[in-house]
């Protein structure tokens, strides 16, 4: 299907830059006719392919047009903490949804000292502090735990390997709603982003950061945002300093997923972190068993910490 | 364990190198034997100290079962023992882990 998808997919890219409005009609693209054309991603759930300043996304196999049009009219209402769409409606291509967007220039890869950690957290405490009823409905559920619950899956239908049992005990271990079978606890409900990680932000033309990727939006607990950057934390992949950058700039943005300062933020993190350690660690070994390749020492901290939880 | 009080599961964490369980729930916290001295005894060490060090940024999450001084980035029991840059992974992993992991689902 990708091999027909993706020349389709820029073409409609191609399409929309070519029409923007930012144009003189009947002017030339700034692409030079053809030279500007890459693709962002290609995986199994998502292709999405740029034309100049124009990114279209087509969306996993499967996606509900009633939820994700939803989505994009969150995106749209919330311009500054969200990339807002081009168009507001998704269109059908090849039997996907796609949507297009303003393209915006990612976190750097190879920075870990300019990650915006700051920007990170002060978005997630804006999104977190909307509220909901005012958005555009119905919202759909945020779909992290789901998301955890497909990576354990994924390990599950991987085949066997001495490092899945841990992850399965620590995945057996967690609430029914961290596992994506139940809704988050009463009182415990925001608008969150639900699958936040650095490649989920975006400097666009003329704006600041903003957050990508709406296809998890929802309503859920808030923590679930925060507790990927914890995982990294607490697995060792992000140091002390920048974890508590990332925590007091969501503090001093009025973010309201943690209790006051000078109180613990693990009780309200620890589930949602264990939840995100377990669904890395499934999608890294199930990633390994597929390569035929043994853990890396950052997959094996991973299902390490899965091991101390359960 | 479940709490005796709602019944809801309960989570170990290390508070200043002391294990205590807490209610996901209602957020209650059970202390063995001897653990409720500790913590009186680790507080009344840090009251002695005076004037009272600024709280800096540690190195490393505190590692399970040790003494630590305050902490200014409590860890959950289960983390790795030595985390952050600079510990076991060092420069290399540093860089190889934040491009890779901290950008993916």
């Amino acid at each position: 299907m990708t091999t027909t998808l993706l020349p389709a997919l820029t073409s409609e890219a191609r399409s929309v830059a070519h029409r923007s409005a930012v144009r003189p009609p009947g002017g030339a693209c700034p692409c030079g006719g053809g030279a500007a054309d890459a693709v962002l991603a290609d995986r199994d759930d998502a292709q999405v392919v740029r034309h100049a300043d124009v990114v279209a996304k087509a969306h996993a196999p499967g996606t509900g047009r009633r939820d994700l049009t939803v989505r994009l009219a969150v995106a749209a209402r919330l311009p500054e903490l969200l990339l807002p769409p081009l168009r507001e409606a998704p269109t059908a291509l090849h039997g996907r949804l796609i949507t297009f967007w303003p393209h915006g220039v990612p976190v750097d890869r190879g920075d870990p000292d300019a990650a915006p950690w700051e920007a990170a957290a002060t978005l997630l405490a804006g999104l977190h502090a909307t509220d909901p009823a005012a958005l555009p409905q119905p919202l759909p559920q945020m779909r992290g735990p789901a998301k955890a619950a497909r990576a354990l899956a994924r390990l599950r239908a991987a085949g066997p390997h001495p490092a899945a049992p841990p992850v399965l005990r620590a995945w057996a271990a967690l609430p029914d709603w961290a596992r994506g079978e139940a809704p988050a606890p009463a009182g415990r409900r925001g608008l969150c982003h639900g699958d936040l990680h650095l490649g989920q932000l975006v400097r666009a033309e003329g704006r600041g950061w903003r957050l990508i990727d709406v296809d998890d939006l929802g309503t859920g607990d808030p923590a679930w945002d925060l507790a990927r950057p914890a995982a990294w934390y607490a697995c060792g992949l992000l140091s002390p300093e920048e974890w508590t950058r990332f925590l007091d700039a969501y503090r001093r943005a009025g973010g309201p997923a943690l209790p006051a300062v000078g109180a613990a933020p693990w009780p309200v993190l620890d589930v949602p972190a264990r939840a995100l350690t377990a669904q890395t660690a499934a999608l890294a070994v199930a990633k390994a068993v597929a390569a035929g390749r043994p853990l890396d020492e950052i997959e094996q901290a991973l299902v390490d910490a899965c091991g101390r939880m359960a | 364990m479940q709490c005796p009080k709602c019944h809801a599961p309960m989570h170990t964490y290390n508070r200043n190198g002391v294990q205590i369980e807490q209610c996901a729930n209602c957020r209650g916290i059970f202390l063995d034997y001897g653990e409720l001295e500790s913590l009186t005894r680790l507080e009344n060490q840090w009251g002695q100290q005076a004037p009272p060090p600024p709280a800096v940024p540690q190195a490393y999450p505190p590692a399970p079962g040790a003494p630590q001084a305050y902490p200014a980035a409590p860890a959950p029991a289960w983390g790795a023992p030595h985390g952050g840059h600079g510990g076991h992974h060092g420069h290399h992993q540093r860089h190889k882990s934040f491009g890779h992991m901290l950008f993916s689902s």
